[in-house]
């Protein structure tokens, strides 16, 4: 189970507004390399892993990506905040908007939906260490 | 680092934030040396200074979890009050 921590893990604090932005920072929450992906990876992998060390690594990385998910959406909250219709239409963010307004949704940036198939849990450990660093390795 | 701070409150979830980064990384590499005892010293030295902040901000500016929410001043339930952590100060 979780407990929630009623912070942020780094505080976050937009002065302007930036819908276009948003949009591109939106992939960072649901896009094929996003905190969403990364959180329900480690998470789901753990359960098949033989490792006890292994296990607990793969449950606190992934409760840390729950955190980092959270600081994403508040960063893309803040961007598309008090925004007029025009700035909406003019910034490109109207595709989004029509379907979610202002609400978080897993997307790329380019609108493609979250999909699981962004990670793999394949139920051996070196299979999925593997796809770890492919997924996480460099941007650790 | 010189860091400035708008008030009281910034400063105490700043410090949180430093202290619960180092329990963070400590436990990481504990779970794959988790016989360590002198890694175990330095974690067991980080989550005391951590909790005592947390408690510390709990008590002067609102709940950071349910197990720190106390409903003993008389006040609201300020759990469900307080402004939400995604709500950003300089909007």
């Amino acid at each position: 189970m979780w407990n929630y921590e009623r912070r942020l893990e780094f505080p976050v604090n937009i002065k302007a507004p930036n819908a276009m932005l948003a949009q591109a920072i939106i992939s960072q929450y649901g896009g094929p390399d996003g905190e969403m992906g990364a959180s329900m990876r480690y998470l789901s992998q753990r359960y098949a892993c033989p490792y006890r060390e292994v296990a607990a690594v793969l449950t606190d990385i992934g409760t840390e990506e729950l955190a980092h998910l959270e600081m994403v959406a508040a960063i893309v909250h803040q961007l598309t905040k008090n925004l007029s219709m025009e700035e909406i239409e003019e910034s490109g963010f109207a595709n989004y908007y029509v379907d979610h307004t202002i609400g978080i949704w897993p997307q790329a940036a380019g609108g493609v939906p979250f999909n699981a198939c962004e990670f793999q849990s394949k139920g051996d450990i070196i299979t999925d260490l593997t796809e770890d660093m492919a997924a996480d390795g460099a941007i650790l | 680092m010189n860091m400035h701070f708008a008030n009281e409150q910034e400063k105490l979830l700043h410090d949180i934030g430093v202290l619960d980064f180092v329990v963070i990384e400590l436990a990481l590499y504990l779970d794959t040396h988790p016989t360590d005892r002198n890694a175990m010293e330095y974690y067991n030295h980080y989550n005391r200074m951590t909790n005592q902040a947390k408690k510390e901000y709990s008590e002067k500016f609102g709940p950071l979890t349910l197990a720190l929410a106390d409903t003993s001043d008389c006040g609201d339930w300020k759990w469900a009050t307080l402004p939400m952590p995604w709500e950003g100060g300089c909007a």
